[in-house]
């Protein structure tokens, strides 16, 4: 007899199987990170069929490792188990893909044996769906019901569950059907398999699916073999697709020798009882006074009492709909509270805030006015419009308006709530900058509530757990998908849920002040802290944050509502007659539908919905410019990032005497494009750009992306080499460029390493290159009598071509591009001067040149215009700052524009910068905190923008908002200060 | 007390009378070499103190002062350096920091202004920050590499790169353990101390030494039982540092494994060779395009003369010279692509699977950038045309746990014994008794139940 048994992050698996590979015992069961008391539960079970006999054992697994040493039994490794047992039951599989608990693996079979697993950035998995099922307030079960009736795929970002939720939140609160996002999620997965895991392996042939997800979730199984278009025969989903690894494992056993079966329990069960932490952290509190003197001291800061019951007079409304909750309070003058409200919205805000409006008319109709309301938060607009609510604020604002209320001299107020972390500094009066967290480390409250959740405990108690835990847990300071595994081995050496969960509360902290707000002193934050938020309703994080910054901070006893209150004294200070919001009447009359659409007026394509609500008002979202509004064309505002774009994708064609040249249009080209284009035509070749990126352009390259941590902009270029393949030019020009130009504004003039040598990554892992000719030499543009001589040689050696003809084309080319850079500093002088004839702002959109790519900038660009502001690029002004000292080696071209910009900015009043990076960006956390040091000590506004393959602007909207209010108010203030 | 002085552009210089006061404390990297330069510094009459800590507290001072998207060298090093600082074991009014500064198109180049920042920020700007470079960046009146220094800081980096070479290749099989560690002791203090002597620098005298070091090493009582070899390649401080990559060698060994890692004469060599190719590439100044020259034929004569010592002992695998690594690369990667470890990181995974190790690490830090083309962007094409070879690459970073890497890792190596149980039939038992020894050893243990000491 044979004992498999597969310990993993969520699960255990044992499998008994006999002299003829039959299974004889196999059970499935969740381990509520209770690793190995567990295994010896499951164990227990055989204890009738096996007390006495002699057995082989083994163990695998993620969280196997652990326990196999410390009951001295063999391991063995998961992906290792996995294929032996495959071989013996599916001789015929060309691929095996499994999905664990946090682990994904893909397994190569023929042609030439290849085994991979996730890496430490890769969530998709199924941690990922039950976290995406709890946003959604289902079970992984009715999830996949829901999938069933799905009638249109979103696209929703794959790479990890963070990125996931700020895609599918915005879905949510604009209304998208359940069923679509459910089988969205799943295709995200999908995704995440073929470009994470298969790296430039096709996946095709006879198809193993296995584990826990694929074998539960019918729906997940259905996108699986749609994507991959399999036929019924090669997609293989064996009976034991959940056990099928432990079945490997006792396999495996064979090998090892035999043991009394009591010997096992007895050395898994003393195992169990060990318990030895290689990192913890101090208890969060000492005794029990200790904590009731906190709760005390925290508790004073309250709004002042009213009686609601039998209240008569004015009222105001302030409705906060963020992305997971919906807050609701309604106040008096003084800021009473008359009746609050704080729930999960259950993804379906317009019906949480229907009902509580028809409740508080129910409760306070007749002897309550309400003379105001306001709305704030990701479903801010969507509210506003479908109750027609007074007021719309930017949510910084509001959670900015309440902080004060309680300390008018707060300077720093940070804001955890389920989905996102705010914080911003107070100077003066006025929001000074705004820190959002970065896709990186999103999403921290609900992580906290869906690890209690998947523990089997509410919130509540999975936090009170926390609180007299002895030995927190050291869960490092990242981003959620490696905290998961941080827990992993945390449960691996036996740690309790309650070191677990103060753990947890300690990350989330951690990852707040070192990772968003990046805070080395508390100094340095501000002497008045108030903080905010429902995660800091979290004892155990307020205490964590204390006593990481060593100071005492306000929490008001209503921090989980402060953006609704904020609304509210927002809605006060309109000192309005009587509010706008709908009636009783009105509201019982009230509907709602939403529709998906395609907008189409544009290339873009925008994915619409269409929210129409009774009485005819239409809300749509989704949009990024004020097209489908139906208020005619664009703005008109100047855009230069946009003028770049076409101007640069005009660049094509020309005679074909010598051949067609296909030329990426990727990454550095979008500088250099208007140099290769008259270099070439001068030629006589013809000049194929490829075409514009889209979505379905990186799907088309990505099974050859080997790296999934670089950025999308590179990405993207795989895409781009495989359409103009398609194209069939004569040969693709993509050259090596370490060196870019040198505009003398910095230490040296670099490309960074990615842009640099791109083109041989290329070049190594697209297959499809072998049909066409690909030319990628190394030049140097910055030495333009070298590189004619050079280019020469080069030319003359692969074309043919003379070379006095080539040093020709080089001459015209160098011209070419230096009339580029004139005519784009003129268009961006011309609408400089009309912006400030107009009086319009001027937002230098600063970052590559490849950002102004649309799929890059997903539109941003667009986006500020509608606000009303106009848009240059950095290169447009840079070279109007004189070389200065910056505090950072300054050796990249691109970046040292992003210097140049930002010390040009901060002599220009009516100019901001914001700055755009796109996330995997390694020379980005160089510049980010330069630019911020730069714009600060001129005292400007930092703005930044991550961009990824995410394409929702929620969040970039909010940044926006907040950039423009915090410069309006400090400009009304400067006006209040002149004429004092 | 020494005075602070800045320079014209507000840069705080270290003193002559900083010299004579204070200590120059210095990160670790390379533990054998950095341990050479620590003596040649002594010679010179600096204070050094090499830093040896290893704890979870260097990553949370990193995490403190250093933006956490930076890359997790950059994190490790200054987080090393801030928590010597803060450790109290010196006077923070009498320390000065030491670290080097390549220049290159790699955001690594950065480090000494990133480390400037983090001591700003943590309220230490009276500590000067010393660049150690062969640029002629950021000098300093307190300190200077005279050209006798620097002679003997390369052959201390050749020497290492010997000792470590021959001492991999013994450790794993010695029969008195701790053996091949008092040897490298031995060499460390005797080649250092030599360097006072006149005609240290002479060509033959190194020559010697060579063969000297590797008669010593190939004494040391063995029993060669077949390993599994692991060859270790990746960013340079991740690939050799212990506190950078988990203790990678020592888990390798735990394993049952002969680590094999490339050394860093190669990379000197190369950053020579990227200024020979720059001209050839671009054009530029011809007494670069000489001196970096000469430097490199210097430094690829002492190599050869290092392969020959030990070729000496055929039961020793030899280093591969540069030309080698040179040819092997061709097809893959331009000679250009220099920025990091460039082509070289390339050229040491394929001639690691040319001289038959085929299961290799390839190490850095998440998200490095020239990796993404010279790490992971290679390992495609190196398996297509070289099926044998068993790459796992292995991020590195302060979030990363080490029991995913060392999953990763044994993920490799149960490759790994597969293939090679299926090469060497004939070691394939020992290699399976050796592993029975281990878990008899943590049998004895769990029965006794008090003992902690093997989990």
């Amino acid at each position: 007899m044979r004992i498999g048994i597969d310990i993993g992050s969520t699960t255990v698996k044992v499998v008994l199987i006999d002299n003829n590979d039959n299974i004889i015992f196999r059970s499935y069961e969740r381990h509520m990170s209770k690793v190995r008391e567990k295994a010896a539960e499951m164990l227990e079970q055989l204890r009738d069929k096996l007390s006495g006999e002699q057995v082989q054992v083994a163990v695998t697994g993620s969280a196997g490792l652990g326990v196999s040493k410390a009951a001295g039994l063999e391991f063995v490794q998961e992906v290792f188990a996995t294929a032996g047992a495959v071989e013996r039951f599916y001789p015929r599989t060309d691929v095996v893909i499994e999905l664990g608990g946090e682990d994904a693996k893909i397994i190569f079979l023929t042609g030439g044996l290849e085994e991979r697993m996730n890496g430490s950035c890769a969530g998709g998995t199924g941690a990922f769906i039950d976290q995406m099922a709890t946003l959604l307030n289902v079970t992984p079960d009715e999830l996949n019901l829901l999938s069933e009736k799905s009638e249109k795929l979103y696209s929703i970002a794959s790479r990890c569950g963070v990125f996931a939720k700020t895609d599918i939140q915005p879905l949510l609160n604009q209304g998208a059907r359940k069923e679509d996002i459910a089988a969205s999620i799943f295709q995200a997965v999908v995704n995440q398999t073929i470009s994470g895991l298969a790296q430039g392996r096709e996946i095709k042939g006879n198809v193993l699916f296995l584990g826990g997800p694929l074998h539960f979730l019918s729906g997940l199984r259905k996108r699986f073999v749609e994507t991959l278009k399999l036929g019924t025969e090669e997609a293989i989903f064996p009976d034991n697709a959940d056990v099928f690894v432990a079945i490997g494992a006792a396999l495996y056993a064979g090998n090892t020798n035999p043991l009394e079966f009591d010997e096992v329990m007895q050395r898994i069960r003393s195992a169990s009882e060990q318990k030895n932490l290689t990192q913890t952290l101090p208890p969060l509190f000492k005794s029990r006074e200790e904590y009731e003197q906190f709760v005390e001291r925290h508790n004073r800061h309250k709004p002042p009492f009213v009686d609601a019951d039998n209240y008569t007079g004015d009222a105001y409304l302030g409705i906060d709909a963020g992305s997971t909750t919906t807050k609701l309070v309604l106040i008096t003058p003084e800021g009473g509270l008359l009746y609050t409200f704080y729930d999960s919205n259950g993804g379906n805000p317009v019906g949480v805030v229907l009902e509580q409006l028809k409740e508080i008319y129910r409760r306070f109709g007749g002897r309550v006015t309400i003379k105001g309301s306001a709305a704030t938060g990701y479903g801010e607009d969507l509210i506003k419009n479908a109750f027609n609510i007074d007021l719309g604020l930017v949510e910084t604002v509001a959670h900015y308006k309440a902080a004060a209320h309680f300390n008018p001299d707060v300077d720093f107020i940070i804001d955890i709530g389920g989905q996102d972390m705010k914080c911003f500094k107070i100077r003066n009066g006025v929001i000074d900058s705004i820190l959002l967290n970065e896709a990186c480390s999103s999403g921290c409250g609900s992580f906290i509530e869906t690890f209690a959740k998947a523990l089997g405990y509410t919130i509540a108690d999975f936090a009170k757990l926390g609180l007299f835990a002895e030995k927190p847990v050291d869960l490092g300071s990242r981003c959620t998908v490696f905290m998961n595994s941080s827990v992993k081995q945390a449960q691996k050496e036996g740690a309790g849920v309650d070191d677990i969960s103060a753990g947890l509360s300690i990350s989330i902290v951690k990852n707040a002040i070192y990772k968003v707000i990046r805070a080395s002193s508390p100094s340095e934050l501000g002497r008045n802290i108030v903080v905010q938020g429902g995660t800091f309703l979290n004892d155990a994080v307020l205490r964590s944050f204390e006593l990481e910054l060593g100071i005492e901070v306000t929490r008001p006893t209503i921090a989980g509502i402060m953006g609704a209150y904020g609304a509210a004294l927002a809605a006060k200070a309109l000192k309005k007659e009587k509010s706008s919001l709908l009636t009783m009447e009105e509201l019982d009359k009230f509907q709602h539908t939403a529709k998906s659409a395609k907008c189409g007026l544009c290339g873009n394509n925008c994915q619409l919905t269409v929210n129409t609500f009774s009485g005819g008002r239409r809300y749509i979202s989704g949009n990024r410019c004020e097209r489908p509004l139906g208020k005619g064309e664009h703005t008109g505002l100047p855009n230069l990032m946009k003028w770049k774009y076409e101007y640069l994708r005009s660049l094509q064609g020309g005679d074909n005497l010598r051949g067609r040249i296909g030329i990426p249009m990727v990454l550095n080209m979008f500088e250099n494009l208007p140099f290769w284009y008259t270099f070439f035509t001068k030629l006589g070749f013809e000049v194929v750009l490829s075409p514009e990126s889209s979505r379905a352009l990186y799907a088309y390259g990505q099974h050859t992306i080997p790296s999934d941590t670089v950025c999308y902009p590179a990405k993207l270029v795989h895409g781009h080499i495989l359409k103009l393949i398609d194209m069939g030019v004569d040969a693709i020009f993509y050259p090596c460029l370490p060196y870019n130009f040198n505009e003398k504004k910095g230490d040296n003039h670099y490309n960074c390493p990615v842009v640099a040598y791109y083109p041989e990554l290329i070049n190594a892992n697209v297959n499809e290159l072998k049909k066409v000719r690909y030319l990628i030499p190394y030049f140097g543009l910055h030495r333009p009598r070298d590189f004619a001589k050079k280019a020469a040689a080069y030319f003359n050696e692969n074309f043919g071509i003379p070379a006095g003809e080539v040093k020709a084309a080089a001459r015209a080319a160098f011209n070419a591009y230096n009339a580029y850079l004139r005519m784009l500093r003129e268009k961006g002088d011309q609408i400089i001067q009309n912006s400030r004839k107009n009086g319009n702002k001027i937002i230098v959109l600063a970052g590559r040149p490849y950002h102004c790519d649309p799929e890059i900038n997903h539109g941003i660009d667009s986006l500020i215009t509608s606000f009303g502001l106009s848009v240059i690029t950095e290169d447009a002004i840079a070279y109007k700052q004189p070389k200065f000292n910056v505090k950072v080696l300054n050796q990249w071209t691109y970046h040292s524009r992003l210097y140049s910009a930002a010390e040009y900015i901060k002599s220009q009043p009516d100019m901001e910068l914001v700055q755009l990076v796109s996330f995997g960006c390694g020379i980005d956390a160089i510049t980010t905190d330069e630019v911020r040091s730069i714009l600060e000590s001129g005292n400007k506004i930092y703005t930044q923008l991550k961009i990824d393959e995410i394409n929702n602007l929620g969040a970039v909207r909010i940044r926006i908002r907040s950039l423009l209010a915090a410069v309006e108010a400090r400009e009304s203030s400067e006006a209040d200060t002149s004429t004092v | 007390m020494a005075e602070l002085v800045y320079n014209e552009e507000g840069r705080l210089l270290f003193t002559k009378e900083m010299k004579q006061e204070y200590t120059l404390l210095m990160p670790m990297m390379l533990p054998v070499h950095f341990t050479m330069l620590k003596h040649v510094m002594e010679l010179h009459g600096y204070k050094v103190e090499l830093l040896t800590t290893n704890h979870r507290g260097i990553v949370d001072e990193g995490l403190k002062y250093v933006h956490n998207d930076t890359c997790y060298p950059a994190l490790l090093v200054i987080g090393q350096l801030i928590d010597a600082i803060k450790s109290g074991k010196y006077d923070p009014h009498k320390v000065a920091l030491l670290i080097t500064q390549t220049g290159g198109g790699c955001r690594a180049s950065n480090y000494i202004h990133l480390l400037r920042k983090a001591l700003h920020r943590a309220g230490y700007d009276y500590i000067p920050v010393v660049s150690v470079n062969l640029s002629g960046l950021e000098k300093n009146p307190g300190f200077s590499l005279d050209f006798t220094m620097i002679r003997q800081l390369a052959y201390s980096m050749i020497y290492g790169d010997l000792i470590v070479w021959m001492a991999n290749q013994c450790r794993p099989y010695e029969i008195i353990e701790g053996e091949t560690d008092l040897r490298i002791d031995k060499w460390v203090n005797r080649l250092t101390a030599e360097f006072k002597q006149k005609g240290s620098f002479k060509t033959s005298h190194i020559r010697n030494n060579f063969n000297l070091i590797a008669d010593d090493f190939a004494s040391i009582p063995v029993k060669r039982v077949p390993k599994v070899k692991v060859g270790i390649v990746g960013e340079i401080y991740v690939k050799f540092a212990p506190l950078g990559n988990n203790n990678l060698e020592e888990f390798l060994l735990s394993e049952g494994c002969e680590p094999v890692v490339p050394g860093l004469t190669d990379f000197i060599i190369f950053k020579c060779d990227n200024r020979v190719v720059d001209h050839q590439l671009y054009g530029g100044k011809f007494a670069t395009f000489v001196g970096a020259g000469f430097l490199k034929w210097y430094c690829m004569k002492l190599q050869k003369y290092m392969i020959e010592a030990v070729k000496r002992y055929p039961e020793f695998r030899a280093p591969c010279t540069f030309e080698h690594l040179k040819k092997l690369v061709k097809g893959y990667l331009g000679y250009g692509n220099k920025m990091g470890e460039g082509w070289l990181l390339t050229a040491e995974m394929l001639e690691l699977i040319d001289s038959g190790v085929n299961n290799i690490v390839c190490t850095q830090p998440f998200g490095c950038l020239p990796n993404h083309v010279v790490g992971k962007g290679m390992v495609r094409k190196i398996k297509d045309n070289l099926p044998q070879a068993n790459i796992v690459c292995i991020d590195y970073d302060p979030g990363a746990t080490r029991i995913n890497q060392e999953n990763r890792i044994k993920l490799m190596l149960a490759n790994a014994r597969r293939n090679e149980l299926g090469l060497v039939a004939a070691g394939a038992e020992e290699i399976e008794t050796e592993m029975d020894d281990g878990a008899e050893a943590e049998m004895a243990c769990s029965s006794c139940k008090s003992c902690n000491t093997c989990s």
